[in-house]
């Protein structure tokens, strides 16, 4: 369909969420606690974040939870049984405030489970989701979208962009998907007709700081480098760069059993983990940090636009933020391209 | 920190050690860790207030160790955890170098572990005021609202295990939250999964942890998970007397010996 503007006034978005919660839609939207900020479900429009450059957690949880129970399983006497998840029970679910760079980032999570196998219970969760993006004004150091294809005021994966227009508060509403359309006529009288077209001077500048398609061509002879190894060095192994990354879909699954009955689970896993793919024979892929790191870097920015023609990696500079060494992934890809193979 | 610049190139040009570990720039107004090879390198060498990594996390790490004889710069909450992890036979004389910055900023010279303990044992361990406030906050409440404190405060952790990485203590080559056969601890990420972990690790680290914070500071999250393992501090030293790392091994809470009679833990 084509994106229609609307101006929706600054007053309005409370009214807004006041109108949604009036519908029983459950809203997810920034929720900051001990300073960091995380998507929750949210009753009260007061409640919500503002004036954050990104959240510190991705939105990926809503379809991709940290933990997803795939099934129930339990044993008895007559044999196994086992029930799978009610694909039904998933709730309705609007998204609000996610920044391009996360909402994009909805895309290629969408093409990993999407591949080779349809994964059922993420595609459905996600179609219950509507997403409210909202454009960035601000950028910090460690922002780089622009880089990997992305915007300030990119509307891919957005169901509704909301782009602030300056300092009397009120925003421009992209609507921009049917799902977008179907929240819109909640609440008609919000979304004014108005004749603005641009936005960009609205958006936060973000000079380009890499070519992707540079990098991508780099690592095909990168493999080998010693770059690697200089760049891990102080990585620690944890975990907080793929779980704050939009991106990330490693998983791990686990059987939780009490007694005779238990739950299979689907948990988030990360290639910065010692033992991450370990094989059942005790052999380890990647036995040193530098080579886990190096998987992090190629999946994003090699195997992904090889495999799926998406790239890994929507520039929102999380990792870099969350990472407690100061491993800065913009800083190393720009390394990459300036050193000589 | 001129001193140690000087003092870092000294060390590599002898070959006296391999590597000297300090504190460079970051990005932004962060500061990290430097592993000097070059004595040309070690000009990128800083100290300042914000400096407060525990680099001891590094000493335990396959990729640094294999490098050679190791030095490192360390305050005092780094020379407590190397005096722990010696005790705990994972660092000695032969494969480490304490190059101590004074709590005064001042670098100051060791010989051997022993003199590196001698001097760490001029300070006892402190809680500080704003945390000990925290602390009688949480035990003046009662047992249903400590719980619900809890309960609230570890829901966001999503297990990445930057506590652990960055812990100097946490060396294990496979942690017990790593097995799934048999399992001990629930790998996901839910209430009862995140209580048992950090449970689990402030039990684990009592009469072992010393109170560097390091484990709150890499949280991505900020979960005042040190609060645990300073209660464990205080409930240690109450019921099992003054912790203070030391080289005779005579851990507060466990005892090892190579050659204890007892056969069914070798």
């Amino acid at each position: 369909m084509n994106i229609d503007k609307r101006l929706v006034r600054k007053d309005s978005l409370e009214k807004l969420f006041d109108i949604l919660k009036r519908n029983s839609k459950t809203i997810y939207a920034p929720f900051t606690k001990n300073g960091k900020s995380t998507f929750r479900d949210t009753e009260s429009f007061g409640a919500i974040s503002t004036g954050y450059i990104q959240t510190t957690e991705s939105a990926k949880d809503i379809a991709f939870p940290r933990t997803e129970k795939l099934l129930d399983f339990s044993k008895s006497k007559e044999g196994m049984s086992v029930k799978g998840t009610d694909l039904n029970d998933i709730p309705d679910v609007i998204l609000w405030g996610v920044r391009p760079c996360d909402a994009s980032g909805i895309g290629e999570l969408s093409s990993i489970f999407n591949w080779d196998y349809k994964d059922e219970i993420y595609i459905n969760r996600l179609s219950k989701v509507t997403v409210f993006g909202f454009s960035c004004s601000k950028s910090d150091e460690y922002c780089f979208c622009t880089s990997v294809g992305g915007n300030p005021g990119n509307t891919a994966g957005s169901d509704i962009l909301f782009t602030l227009l300056g300092e009397e508060g009120d925003y421009l509403a992209e609507i921009i998907t049917e799902k977008g359309l179907a929240v819109v006529d909640l609440a008609q009288n919000l979304f004014e007709k108005t004749d603005i077209s641009g936005k960009e001077k609205f958006l936060a500048e973000l000079p380009v700081k890499f070519s992707h398609e540079d990098i991508r061509l780099k690592l095909d002879k990168f493999f080998e480098s010693k770059e690697w190894i200089e760049q891990s060095l102080r990585c620690l192994g944890c975990g907080a760069c793929a779980y704050v990354c939009p991106t990330c879909a490693c998983f791990d699954i686990q059987d939780e059993a009490h007694g005779k009955k238990g739950s299979r689970v689907r948990c988030w896993d990360s290639c910065g983990f010692s033992h991450f793919t370990v094989h059942t024979s005790g052999y380890n892929p990647r036995n040193v940090q530098s080579a886990r790191w190096r998987q992090r870097i190629m999946h994003k920015f090699s195997y992904m636009p090889e495999r799926l023609s998406v790239y890994g990696c929507t520039g929102c500079g999380r990792c870099s933020r969350a990472c407690p060494v100061d491993m800065n992934i913009l800083e190393h890809l720009i390394s990459i391209q300036e050193v000589t193979v | 920190m001129v001193d140690l610049i000087k003092r870092a190139k000294e060390l590599l040009e002898s070959s006296a050690v391999k590597v000297v570990i300090g504190y460079e720039q970051g990005t932004g107004n962060k500061t990290r860790a430097l592993f000097v090879e070059k004595t040309e390198d070690a000009d990128k060498l800083i100290f300042d207030s914000r400096c407060i990594q525990n680099l001891a996390a590094y000493v335990t790490k396959k990729e640094v160790k294999e490098k050679g004889k190791m030095a490192i710069a360390a305050t005092l909450p780094v020379m407590r955890s190397i005096i722990q992890l010696a005790s705990e036979f994972q660092v000695n004389d032969n494969n480490l170098l304490v190059l101590g910055i004074t709590p005064e900023s001042n670098l100051i010279e060791f010989a051997n572990l022993v003199e590196v303990e001698t001097f760490v044992h001029q300070y006892q361990i402190e809680i500080d005021a704003r945390n000990k406030e925290m602390l009688d906050k949480l035990a003046k409440m009662t047992s249903a609202e400590r719980w619900k404190f809890w309960v609230d405060e570890l829901a966001p952790c999503f297990k990445c295990y930057a506590c652990r990485a960055a812990c100097p203590m946490c060396y294990c080559s496979r942690c017990t939250v790593d097995f799934n056969q048999p399992q001990w601890i629930p790998v996901p990420s839910t209430e009862l999964g995140n209580l048992e972990w950090h449970i689990m690790r402030a039990m684990h680290l009592t009469g072992r942890c010393i109170d560097c914070d390091a484990c709150y500071n890499a949280c991505p999250l900020s979960i005042p998970i040190n609060l645990l393992t300073k209660r464990m501090l205080v409930d240690a030293k109450e019921h099992f007397g003054n912790y203070q790392p030391s080289l005779k091994g005579d851990n507060l809470m466990s005892t090892y010996k190579p050659d204890d009679k007892e056969n069914f833990i070798q």
